[in-house]
C-alpha cells in the first residue's frame, strides 16, 4: 500500500514533527504545553504538527479540562515494520559482531 | 492480555565454549560486540548496558559457567529476560539467545526506539527522493 506508506513517511519527514512523535513514543502521553516546552518552536506550531500526526493516525488526543493530552499510536506504523523481526535483526547484528570478536581473539 | 513473546537467535560458532563464555562475561569483551557495560558475573548483580540510543538496565539471574547465562533486560518500557545457552558441538559451540517475556506493545515501543528508526529513515529518504512508487 504505497499511499499509506507515503503518508506516514511524509508525515514523519519533518524533523520537528518526527521529534514530537518520538517523544510521545518514548515518554508516553503528554500535553501540548509539555511538548512545546522542549520542542524549540511555538505552541501553535506544535499544535499544527500534532494535527498532521493525528491525521496520519500516528497520535490520538484526549481532552481533560482545558488541557489536551496526546499519545502515540504505534500501531499506525505496523504496515511498515514487523517489530519482532526488527528485534531479531538487532540480535543477528550482535551475533555478527560477536563472531568477529571471537575471530580476533583467535589471533 | 498477558500474552508474551520471545525472539530466538541461534548460530553455530566455530569456537570452544570456553572462549565464547569469556566474550559473554568479560566487560571489556562485552563492550566490543554488545555495548559498554559494568557487568560482573555474579547472580543478583545489577549492571547497565549503554548504547548510543539509550541504556538497558539488567540484573544477572542465572550463571552456569560455559553453559547458561541469563539476565533481565529492561529498557524503554520493555521488560524481558535474555538467556544465553551454550552447547558444545563437534566443530565448536551452538550458541542460542532467547529474549523472552515481553508483550507485543513493549516490543513495539522498544524496537521503534532502538532498532526501527534507522531503517525507517532509510526508507523515508527513498520516498523523499521519489524512488518508491
Amino acid at each position: 500500500m504505497p499511499s499509506v506508506h507515503d503518508q506516514l513517511f511524509r508525515t514523519l519527514a519533518d524533523p520537528t514533527r518526527r521529534a514530537i512523535f518520538e517523544r510521545l513514543c518514548r515518554e508516553g502521553e503528554q500535553t501540548v504545553a509539555a511538548l512545546t516546552a522542549r520542542a524549540g518552536v511555538s505552541q501553535p506550531a506544535v499544535s499544527k504538527h500534532l494535527g498532521v500526526l493525528k491525521q496520519a493516525g500516528l497520535v490520538r488526543d484526549r481532552h481533560e479540562g482545558r488541557q489536551t493530552h496526546y499519545h502515540a499510536q504505534l500501531g499506525a506504523l505496523a504496515p511498515l515494520i514487523d517489530w519482532t523481526s526488527q528485534m531479531a535483526g538487532f540480535w543477528e547484528r550482535k551475533f555478527d559482531q560477536l563472531e568477529n570478536l571471537l575471530r580476533r581473539m583467535d589471533q | 492480555m498477558s500474552e508474551t513473546r520471545s525472539v530466538v537467535v541461534e548460530r553455530e560458532m566455530p569456537f570452544p565454549a570456553e572462549k565464547l563464555w569469556r566474550a559473554l562475561t568479560q566487560p571489556h569483551l562485552i563492550a566490543e560486540w554488545l555495548m559498554e557495560n559494568d557487568f560482573v558475573p555474579a547472580v543478583d548483580h545489577r549492571f547497565r548496558l549503554r548504547g548510543s540510543w539509550g541504556s538497558v538496565d539488567c540484573k544477572v539471574l542465572e550463571i552456569e559457567p560455559q553453559k547458561t547465562l541469563a539476565y533481565s533486560w529492561d529498557a524503554m518500557g520493555l521488560e524481558s529476560t535474555v538467556t544465553w545457552t551454550l552447547t558444545p558441538t563437534g566443530a565448536g559451540t551452538h550458541l542460542r539467545m532467547e529474549q523472552s517475556g515481553f508483550r507485543r506493545d513493549q516490543a513495539q515501543a522498544f524496537a521503534g526506539a532502538m532498532i526501527g528508526w534507522q531503517k525507517f529513515f532509510a526508507k523515508l529518504e527513498e520516498v523523499l527522493e521519489g524512488s518508491v512508487p
